[in-house]
């Protein structure tokens, strides 16, 4: 382990009923990144955080998270970790500052009154304190979870799919909010269903059914995957689009607004496409570098059979 | 048609049900295991007509006759000696710290007397706190005694047998003269009911945590088992104050129960008895896994704590089995305790075995109650 590293985890594995959800997985998550978690439902995201912050105790593997065993230092290792849970966890039946206030105490906070005023403040939840928690909407919901999970500044903050049903412009502050603390140095591991959000991350880690597939910095990993795009335009493009659907099975079509993004590995299928379609010319195509939108989108179409025995 | 009865919506809802009732283990084995559970304490366990209640004897004479009588009373079954005291402390020492139910008096002089007809007196002490248990006993000495002397008195001495009954059978109802079972039920029932509001609460208290995911939130910080179980505890021990204040005050105001004995030695035992539900409360909802199940595992602990503590039904009066289980749960010995302090006057000595006895099932529920709770999710 060496002491850049916030998390460095290997061979981990959990299985819970017989049912392996967690497959031999490692990771070294360097200091003050973000690294996005993706994955589809139920490809083990949740139990490898779990593991990672002592929730869970690992059936085998080793590793350290900020520097503690993840084995045997689970307390120290929580005392310093920020966890949002998927489901808002907090307390419905308490108030906004009696939840912030709480979470703080549990965390022997210094200064605790000012603190909580302050991330109230910060919240722009301080005319609303007194509010229930229960009765807030599942944006307002979010941000005080953050805010409890980030009231004792912790080193590294663990988020479990925050933005779930959470609508787009909550979405926008709630990563800034993320940007401002890893710039602070805060290291950051979020796991997430959203394109937009995986654009984020300064890495990428890509798990399916329980093993790591992909691991790298985002912009390279349509590079690791070998994918390669051309981007196609013109008019009538829904009329390109259902063409290629049908004519070629194994490649990628994916539209944007009146762009569409033809993607695959196989670079010669590819080049021969646009050879006979773009003598058409009402379109115009073009090769273009594969963008991590596309990459995630084969990636998520494709998790194990494509993909499992290449990159593994 | 569409709005008619249809067998298959019927039958979806049925089926479906079926399917629920199978996964809810707790639930499942609730509904098999409280009938045969009631069953066997009922057929069982369960004795109103108790039979060899402990006795003690206090001789000051000794002649056939006597002896004659203590035969009669040990074939009778009701009575089963258990020793001699020597004096009438010893006596009632026992009666108050619950070792015996009767201490059975023969005066000095007593064959002399009876011979020369003077109608001596025997006098059978009794632990009327629980009257229920003493009586079946109580109604059957002037039988006992008569057919006694019929076996011993032959011959010359025949004709005391024959005026009405030569010995006069005393009585003496300790603790409830007056024979009322409000005065038993009353303190027992604190008992009982500090064990249904403590268990519950804490056990659905704790089990609301995980069902509504806050137990996650609780877990991922470094919070320690220890201190959630005592902070998690500490608001329902005022509650179980407040309950106890209460029904202390209902007692005297409308059922004229006493409190005889040291509020320092009641104070000790129900806070003891308090922190032992509280701990049972807490082993429970480590085993519930939603607030319905951590509802019927209480209730299911109720049960035995209302039929096999001496609360309903005389403790002595349960088999060797029965009387085993009764003394595991907490419930038997707060009640022995109060009773005594209460009704008995005891003092802090007097309590010392019940104490004592509520302190072990304290810990034993602790430790298992600790080695249960998870500080992961595992």
């Amino acid at each position: 382990m060496t002491a850049d590293l916030a998390i460095s985890v290997k061979g981990l594995t959990k299985s819970f009923s017989g049912r392996k959800v967690v497959d031999d997985f490692a990771i070294d998550v360097k200091k003050g990144a973000i690294y996005g978690f993706l994955g589809p439902n139920g490809s083990g995201k949740t139990t490898t955080i779990r593991m990672m912050c002592g929730l869970l105790t690992p059936d085998d593997g080793k590793g350290t998270c900020l520097g503690f065993d993840i084995r045997k230092q689970q307390v120290n290792i929580k005392a310093r970790v920020g966890y949002m849970t998927q489901k808002f966890s907090l307390y419905e039946d308490l108030t906004i500052r009696e939840n912030l206030d709480f979470v703080a105490r549990m965390y022997g906070v210094k200064n605790r009154k000012a603190r909580v005023t302050n991330a109230l403040e910060d919240l722009g939840l301080l005319d609303r304190a007194s509010q229930l928690a229960g009765t807030l909407s599942g944006g307002w919901k979010q941000r005080l979870a953050l805010a409890a999970c980030i009231i004792h500044d912790p080193d590294l903050l663990l988020l479990d799919e925050p933005t779930a049903g959470v609508d787009p412009k909550a979405r926008r502050d709630f990563w800034d909010e993320i940007r401002r603390l890893a710039a602070q140095g805060v290291t950051v591991l979020v796991s997430t269903h959203y394109m937009d959000e995986a654009v984020q991350c300064d890495n990428i880690t890509y798990i399916a059914y329980g093993r790591k597939l992909i691991d790298g910095p985002s912009n390279d990993i349509p590079h690791q995957i070998g994918l390669r795009s051309w981007r196609v335009t013109g008019y009538d493009i829904g009329e390109m689009e259902a063409t290629l659907r049908a004519e070629a099975k194994d490649v990628q079509v994916n539209r944007f607004g009146a762009v569409l993004h033809v993607s695959g590995r196989d670079e010669k299928e590819l080049a021969a496409l646009a050879e006979k379609h773009g003598k058409n010319a009402k379109y115009k195509w073009v090769a273009k570098e594969s963008e991590l939108e596309d990459a995630f989108i084969y990636l998520m179409a494709g998790a194990k059979d494509n993909f499992g025995d290449h990159h593994s | 048609m569409t709005f008619g009865f249809s067998i298959s919506r019927f039958l979806a809802v049925l089926v479906k049900e079926f399917i629920q009732m199978r996964r809810d283990r707790v639930t499942f084995v609730m509904m098999i295991g409280v009938p045969i559970m009631q069953l066997l304490i009922f057929g069982y366990a369960i004795n109103s007509d108790p039979r060899q209640l402990p006795t003690l004897v206090e001789m000051a004479d000794e002649g056939p006759v006597t002896r004659s009588i203590l035969m009669g009373m040990k074939t009778s079954t009701f009575f089963d000696f258990q020793g001699v005291v020597t004096s009438a402390e010893e006596g009632d020492q026992a009666l108050r710290d619950g070792t015996a139910n009767f201490v059975f008096v023969i005066p000095p002089d007593f064959e002399r007397d009876l011979m020369r007809g003077r109608h001596p007196e025997v006098l059978l002490s009794a632990d009327a706190s629980d009257p229920s248990a003493i009586g079946g006993a109580v109604g059957a000495m002037n039988g006992i005694i008569s057919t006694a002397l019929s076996e011993t008195l032959e011959g010359p001495l025949g004709t005391i047998r024959n005026s009405q009954l030569p010995v006069d059978v005393v009585v003496h109802r300790q603790y409830n003269p007056e024979g009322k079972t409000a005065v038993n039920i009353v303190p027992g029932l604190l008992g009982i009911i500090l064990s249904l509001t403590m268990v519950l609460i804490t056990a659905v208290a704790i089990v609301r945590e995980t069902e509504k995911g806050t137990m996650e939130t609780l877990l991922a910080t470094p919070v320690r088992p220890l201190e959630v179980m005592l902070g998690k505890i500490m608001p329902y021990v005022l509650v179980g104050y407040v309950q106890t204040a209460v029904f202390l005050l209902v007692a005297k105001v409308l059922f004229a129960v006493p409190f005889l004995g040291s509020p320092l030695a009641f104070f000790v035992g129900f806070n003891l008895y308090i922190v032992v539900n509280l701990a049972l409360g807490f082993l429970i909802s480590t085993l519930a896994q939603s607030q319905m199940q951590a509802m019927q595992l209480s209730f299911f602990t109720l049960l035995p704590s209302i039929l096999l503590s001496g609360f309903m039904f005389p403790f002595a009066a349960m088999p060797q089995w029965a009387q085993m289980i009764g003394s595991v749960i907490p419930a038997t010995h707060f009640l022995r305790l109060t009773r005594k302090v209460m009704l008995k006057g005891a003092e802090m000595a007097d309590i010392a075995t019940d104490l004592r006895a509520i302190g072990i099932i304290t810990i034993a529920i602790v430790l298992i109650a600790l080695k249960r709770y998870r500080q992961t999710l595992d």
